[in-house]
């Protein structure tokens, strides 16, 4: 199967229905994309599928064939990825870091779609859980990164 | 870790305490000296403990903590470990400000288990909020030490006397001869030099790191994935595991129906019996999981004198609820000041309050791993997530039936940990690591998923407090008698007396600090069928939320307001008077309410004290119903930790315990129905989501009292404080957490 990630394409022979966070992780080596539940409730594993914030420990790799996806590891690569991670750097947003590759992923997601959201915007959109309680940082972030 | 627990009162707090406590010797006595042999400390290879080396006073060898690269930064190995709370960040401002280094340069991980890094009253963890207090001054000294004598090796170079040479960040300056030149080109004859004593140590005022809201080190790794976890990881040829867990303790599996049809599954190597589970090693982790869950497994019983802790099979939380509720009496006395019975008896009137909290999981968002590799050399690397290098080190020699020093224990950065990282028997899954890697002859990397997780979590245990008090005539408490009914973390792992009480069940109804003439606390031991652990704030978690409710129970009784009597009821204890003033003033004033918002909510205030792990805290909560649930809005809280290291990281630390105080007040309980735990995954274990989380408004209050800790405090007032607003607005009490149980009416309609 082809898919591609970061813009490479990657041809990979595994069981299509392997969900895309295990082909991320485990077989291409990219461990930012993180594992929480497996069952898409704390959003740890947020990937980008066309542009679209995606869970991808739900996602079956036969799912994104034919599609873009972005990891944590290229979102500097992208000027709005670039902003958002400027932004978690500069509120100082993580604590223990485990949640923050979704969170940073999910924030570009939001302003790659909505460049000045409102804070009504940044509830809906920024749902991922933080067992350290850094969700003031992360909505204070996202504002930050809006502005830049 | 609790703050009262045997191990700190009797090698920390006490000046006359015996060095070694039995429970240590038990799990770290065999392991210690072997181990400086194993370990290469210096930068230029050269070990500078020998096999007859004279004792290792931990916190003092330069070598083991510090290396210096060529490009003058800073390799550090800290004795604490890094799971969100900042502590690497603490230590390169505590050490570089006396190296002389900006904290920027620091790399710093996890320091191998041994002697050097012991700093807590020889014993070495990373809880009860002791990380920074209790290695503050070891720290200081070491970065001090380290600078004299990249300063003795610049003097040696360059032919001069040391005193005309300074330092500025990063470097050695020859003013004189306006030479400079890097700490990188010093180490090596640095490193080679004897470690000089009695340094001076900066002042206070030239501080340019310590005190200051310094960046975390860790940040930038940790918003592009680069951070790298337990989970993370991966050794050369190994096998990926997945486990599946007999659903209650203590079963052991029996029949596999479709062995065959598993192994024959994509990617499978083989299939194991472990003690209590069923294990499927496979080429990916994936694989692994799909295979192991789809094994078909009798479970049988455990074998009569079986070592495992057995869960009962009609076990439930309701019924254990009910058992704690059903025990009478006082309890073993813990804290008695005063004579409680007489004054009860000649109160002008008594309120009495019984108060319950369920078991919590720590639910830390990195599900726990482990890997496993058996070296060619005899020795077995352990990569496992863990708050005690030691102690995981002697229970892996153990496991593998080796010697402690022939186990290298790598303990990498934790992706939350809020004590759920100590050694539980049962709940970690170093031990699965290492028998599979046996077993297959290949390294092993063992994943939990959430869902085993949740069955294997080692639980706050579920505890239950019952109050009397007595007032006078004016209202004012006059005695109090307290009993807490359950069992302590402390108690369970490092063991119990029986005819004394683990301080870990009683801290913060124990240790309260208003002036209540008559008083008494006592407790009730009754075993907990769970394996419970230590949870962030350990007994605070539940007994300040039991103390500070029934507070307000009094001030209401008495007539008196509950901010205003907690007042005056510290009217001689300056500390804590100015402290619930600040947290008042940061609020805008103390007003309970009800009030009515510039949105039309109708909304109260709560507040709540707490003394937890050497700091002191003061919070107030507004809240207001809606939908039969209470919704926080804003929660300040002033803390003083006596002296502090970074305010930028004591105010997200008091963002996450509020957080979790909060989550556990709201949503949180580990309910059991016939042994077995309801909930598998966040699902059915709610945590606080974004939209649940209040403004926090931070207050740092540096009274100059001794260090306490940052890590924890935050959480015990949080609870109190959202119920005693809560009530305000219902007109009832709320005795039971979570708040989530019960459907909340406004008194109002
Ligand atoms: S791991 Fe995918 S949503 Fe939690
Ligand atoms: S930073 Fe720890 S889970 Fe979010």
């Amino acid at each position: 199967m082809d898919i591609t990630i970061n813009g490479q394409l990657h041809q990979l022979d595994i069981e299509p229905d392997t969900p895309l966070l295990w082909v991320l992780r485990d077989e291409l080596g990219m461990t930012g994309t993180k594992y929480g539940c497996g069952l898409a409730q704390c959003g740890a594993c947020t990937v980008l599928v066309d542009g679209q914030a995606t869970r991808s420990c739900v996602t079956p790799l036969e799912a994104v064939a034919g599609s873009q996806v972005m990891t944590i590891e290229a979102v500097t690569q992208d000027p709005v990825g670039q902003k958002v991670v400027d932004a978690w750097v500069a509120q100082q947003v993580a604590q223990c870091g485990y949640c923050q590759s979704g969170q940073v992923m999910a924030a570009t997601a939001l302003l790659k779609q909505t460049p000045k959201p409102s804070d009504e915007d940044i509830a809906a959109a920024m749902i991922n859980l933080c067992r350290c309680g850094t969700y003031n940082a992360i909505a204070a972030a996202v504002r930050h990164a809006a502005q830049a | 870790m609790n703050e009262m627990s045997p191990l700190h009162k009797r090698t920390v707090r006490t000046p006359d305490a015996s060095p070694v406590n039995l429970s240590r010797r038990g799990f770290l006595g065999a392991s210690l000296g072997a181990l400086v042999l194993g370990v290469s400390l210096t930068p230029g290879g050269r070990a500078l403990a020998q096999g007859a080396a004279p004792a290792i006073v931990p916190g003092t060898r330069v070598n083991a903590y510090i290396q210096i690269q060529p490009d003058s930064t800073v390799l550090f190995r800290s004795a604490f470990i890094e799971g969100g709370q900042g502590i690497f960040t603490a230590m390169a401002q505590i050490v570089g400000e006396e190296l002389d280094v900006d904290p920027t340069q620091f790399v710093v991980a996890c320091a191998p288990p041994g002697p050097d890094y012991t700093l807590i009253g020889g014993l070495r963890f990373t809880g009860g909020s002791m990380s920074v207090r209790m290695s503050y001054e070891t720290m200081r000294k070491l970065g001090a030490a380290a600078r004299r004598m990249l300063l003795e090796a610049a003097a040696t170079q360059w032919k001069v006397p040391i005193a005309a040479l300074t330092t500025q960040p990063g470097r050695v300056i020859h003013a004189a001869s306006k030479r400079s030149i890097a700490y990188g080109d010093l180490a090596k004859a640095a490193a080679a030099l004897p470690v000089p004593s009695n340094v001076p140590l900066r002042s206070r005022k030239d501080f340019r790191w310590i005190g200051k809201p310094v960046a975390r080190i860790d940040i930038r790794d940790k918003s592009t994935g680069k951070a790298t976890y337990a989970i993370d990881l991966k050794v050369d040829a190994m096998l990926y595991g997945a486990v599946q867990h007999g659903a209650r303790l203590g079963m052991e599996p029996d029949a596999l129906s479709n062995e065959d049809q598993v192994k024959a599954m994509p990617g499978v190597h083989s299939v194991h019996r472990l003690p209590g589970a069923v294990a499927v090693l496979a080429s990916s982790w994936w694989r692994a999981r799909r295979a192991v869950e789809t094994l078909e497994i009798t479970w049988t019983e455990a074998a009569p004198g079986s070592t495992v802790r057995v869960m009962p099979a009609d076990y439930s939380s309701e019924a254990h609820l009910d058992d704690l509720k059903a025990h009478t009496g006082d309890g073993l006395a813990f804290e008695t000041h005063g004579a409680v019975g007489p004054a009860l008896a000649g109160a002008a009137r008594i309120v009495e309050a019984s108060y319950d909290a369920p078991h919590l999981a720590h639910a830390q968002l990195e599900p726990p791993s482990a890997i496993a590799r058996f070296n060619a050399d005899g020795t077995l690397e352990v990569w496992a997530p863990n708050q005690a290098p030691e102690m995981f080190q002697a229970d892996a020699a153990k496991v593998a039936g080796i010697a402690p020093e022939k186990v290298i224990l790598h303990s990498p950065i934790l992706g939350g940990f809020f004590g759920r990282h100590f050694l539980y028997q049962s709940a970690n899954p170093y031990p699965q690591a290492i028998q599979l890697a046996k077993a297959a002859g290949r390294p092993v990397k063992l994943v939990w998923t959430r869902e085993e997780e949740f069955l294997r979590d080692a639980l706050r245990p579920m505890g239950v407090a019952r109050f009397r008090a007595g007032l006078d005539a004016s209202g004012m408490p006059v005695a109090l008698s307290a009993v807490a009914i359950g069992e302590g973390a402390t108690g369970r792992w490092f063991g119990r007396t029986v005819d004394k009480v683990d301080s870990s069940a009683v801290e913060g109804i124990a240790g309260k600090v208003y002036a209540i003439a008559n008083r008494r606390v006592g407790q009730i031991h009754v075993d907990d069928p769970a394996i419970i652990g230590f949870w962030r704030s350990v007994g605070h978690s539940m007994n300040d939320f039991f103390y500070e409710t029934f507070f307000d129970e009094m001030a209401d009784a008495g007539k008196q307001d509950p901010y205003e009597l907690r007042r005056r009821l510290l009217a001689d204890s300056p500390r804590h008077r100015k402290l619930i003033e600040a947290v008042a003033d940061l609020s805008g004033g103390w007003k309970r309410g009800p009030f009515t918002a510039d949105d039309g909510t109708r909304r109260a205030r709560g507040v709540a004290m707490a003394s937890p792990f050497g700091s002191e805290v003061a919070t107030i909560v507004e809240v207001s119903l809606k939908d039969g649930e209470v919704v926080v809005h804003h929660v300040w809280v002033a803390i003083d930790p006596g002296s502090i290291v970074n305010p930028a990281i004591i105010e997200a630390q008091v963002n996450s315990a509020v957080a979790l105080g909060l989550s556990s007040a709201l949503l949180e309980e580990v309910i059991y129905e016939n042994g077995v735990p309801r909930a598998r995954n966040y699902d059915g274990y709610p945590i606080l989501p974004p939209d649940r989380m209040p403004k926090v408004h931070v207050r740092i209050v540096e009274s100059g009292a001794p260090m306490g800790g940052i890590g924890e405090p935050g959480l015990p007032g949080v609870p109190p404080a959202v119920v005693n607003a809560a009530s305000v607005l219902t007109g009832k009490r709320i005795r039971s957490l979570p708040l989530s149980r019960t459907s909340l009416a406004d008194a109002a309609g």
